[in-house]
């Protein structure tokens, strides 16, 4: 069995966000970067079934990006990933998702893998569409925000979530595309073995360019922060003054405390 | 422009969700027209042109058939924009439609600006203006920010679409019910909710604490309940439970939009978050800059008193 798993590098959300001196993306300076949350899911689920074949897969990691991004490639191989492929990137700002897409197919076109799986979205731009561009252009299956997943020989069946609770059962033959919901399962963090592993196994490397021969479809003209909307008092200060300050708010402002 | 708004139908019902399109139509000023793949007996009320594919025939949920219908009605009415809702349908179905015309896609619009799309980024902290290079393009919006004002009403014109018979490569089996919800937040006078910022499971009993305090329900993120340290019938948002109590306290949450969806009603909204610029902050009536798990023992003390 032959996986891929595409994963994103992204700013820690709890960054405080500037935009760059383009005004088109966020300033990276100063930023922590990790993976992509939802691709987490991702790797874990790889892994979980290279496992049930009892080892007979094959997992590669595959990020996009800047020299950065090798970290988060590294922790997938921590997590079991068999080899990682850095395409190099360092536009990957300026990317839309039609390009991002174009290029993994481009990479996976010729490797027959028999499954791929992506997060159903990035944290940062979370625009929802690599799996799905990604599967129509390999003609792949494809099902998206996946909660559940099952696999029995070349059939897998799982579990999409929907809104409100609702979940639909789908099932599909390999080859397929699946994108990872939060949820999915239980991430493993990766073992100090297996980190030192890491260093054994295979790391490629491409330009971008190998790949990628797509203009982009959409652009950004723009980016900047919200318009501060927010109606909320801010408190700050020392912890035992804060308390009875929103005691006495609670007070005057809520029923709840009479 | 012309647009061709994609309803969304779901156990036989057309989602009311549906009627946001038409107000984001409104919103650019242009024409519309709208797809249900669907019974006619659900058809939106709506005075305009509706194309109808049979979901008895097609199926609810078919990626490869509702696809190759899309792209005829979107060919019939030479629609510039086919919008979906930012939806698991939508999110599914949009991109493998503008792939297969190498349109450009924006997804999870929640404003027009100027006539531009506006989307926002990194857990709402940014936004940014996306623009299709291409004259067609696939368009998703975000559920509840495109509101549909008055009353929906008009009778449409159908025309139906059918289909040469193609592969379904992803059978659907059935749907899975919502889990019933044993603890009915909905309820609840008073609701404290822990987010992923009380940093472990151990710390949940001080957010549960206060919460019994102001004599309230625990309430939970999605992260919360997904690491299994509260129990999901707690969790608050767009795959939780939708309340609106007369005091909500946001104990280490972001504020992401799937969980503003659950809450953003309440009646007063008080946020403890180490993050000055935490986008629940938008929504929040007070936000207590500090450390949760410090504020709230606190907090708990005193009302002890
Ligand atoms: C389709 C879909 C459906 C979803 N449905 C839901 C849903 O129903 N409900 C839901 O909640 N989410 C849902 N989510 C997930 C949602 O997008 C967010 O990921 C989630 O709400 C974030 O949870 P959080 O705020 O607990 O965690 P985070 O976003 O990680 O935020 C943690 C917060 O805690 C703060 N913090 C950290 N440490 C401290 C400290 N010591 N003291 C004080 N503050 C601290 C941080 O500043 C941060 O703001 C859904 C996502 C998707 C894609």
């Amino acid at each position: 069995m032959k996986i891929l798993v595409c994963i994103k590098q992204v700013p820690d959300m709890e960054s405080r966000f500037k935009v760059n001196a383009d005004g088109v993306w966020y300033d990276e300076r100063d930023l922590a970067f990790r993976m992509n949350e939802y691709d987490e899911y991702a790797v874990e689920q790889a892994v979980r079934i290279k496992e049930q074949l009892g080892g007979a897969a094959d997992i590669t990691i595959l990020s996009i990006g800047p020299a950065r991004v090798v970290e988060a490639i590294k922790k997938g191989m921590a997590m079991g990933g068999d080899r990682g492929v850095h395409v190099k990137d360092d536009s990957l700002a300026q990317r839309d998702p039609w390009q991002l897409a174009s290029t993994i197919a481009a990479f996976a076109r010729s490797k027959n893998f028999d499954l791929i799986f992506t997060g159903m979205q990035s944290q940062d731009r979370g625009s929802t569409q690599v799996g799905a561009i990604l599967a129509e252009l390999l003609g792949y299956a494809c099902a998206t925000t996946l909660i559940g997943f099952e696999l029995n020989g070349d059939v897998v069946t799982a579990r999409r979530e929907l809104e409100g609770g609702v979940k639909a059962i789908v099932r599909f033959r390999l080859p397929a595309v699946v994108t990872c919901q939060l949820g999915l399962n239980t991430p493993r963090y990766p073992t100090l073995p297996n980190i030192m592993k890491v260093r054994q196994k295979e790391l490629l490397a491409f330009p971008v360019a190998d790949f990628l021969t797509e203009e982009s479809l959409t652009i950004t003209e723009k980016m900047y922060l919200p318009e501060k909307k927010g109606r909320a008092r801010v408190l700050e200060g020392d912890v035992s003054q804060l308390a009875d300050q929103l005691l006495a708010i609670l007070k005057e402002k809520t029923t709840v405390l009479r | 422009m012309k647009t061709l708004l994609i309803c969304e139908y779901r156990q036989g019902k057309l989602l009311d969700v549906s009627y946001e399109l038409l107000a984001f139509a409104e919103r650019l000023g242009a024409d519309k027209a709208m797809l249900l793949i669907g019974d006619e007996s659900q058809a939106p009320k709506f005075g305009g042109k509706v194309y109808l594919a049979d979901a008895g025939k097609y199926g609810e949920y078919n990626p490869d058939a509702h696809k190759q219908i899309v792209l005829e009605a979107a060919r019939r009415e030479q629609a510039d924009l086919i919008v979906f809702v930012h939806s698991s349908y939508g999110w599914d179905l949009a991109p493998q439609v503008a792939a297969s015309l190498r349109c450009a896609q924006v997804s999870e619009i929640v404003g027009v600006v100027e006539s531009k799309f506006e989307v926002a980024a990194c857990n709402a902290k940014l936004r940014r203006i996306a623009t299709p290079k291409t004259p067609q393009a696939a368009l998703t919006i975000q559920a509840g920010a495109f509101g549909y004002r008055g009353e929906a009403q008009g009778t449409p014109q159908i025309e139906r679409i059918e289909i040469p018979a193609g592969p379904a490569r992803i059978e659907f089996v059935g749907y899975e019910a919502a889990e019933k919800k044993e603890l009915d937040l909905a309820k609840a006078d008073v609701i404290v909710s822990a987010g992923r910022g009380v940093g472990k499971k151990d710390n949940v009993t001080a957010i549960a604490a206060l919460a019994k305090a102001l004599g309230g329900e625990l309430g939970a993120t999605r992260p919360v309940v997904d690491a299994g340290w509260v129990e999901h019938s707690h969790q608050v948002g767009s795959t939780g439970q939708v309340v609106s109590p007369k005091l909500y306290v946001a104990c280490g949450v972001s504020g992401a939009i799937h969980h503003l969806a659950g809450m953003k009603n309440s009646e007063f909204i008080v946020a403890i978050n180490k993050d000055k610029d935490a986008p629940i902050g938008e929504v929040a009536d007070v936000l207590v800059v500090a450390d949760v798990m410090q504020l709230v023992p606190a907090l708990t003390a005193k009302l002890a008193k």
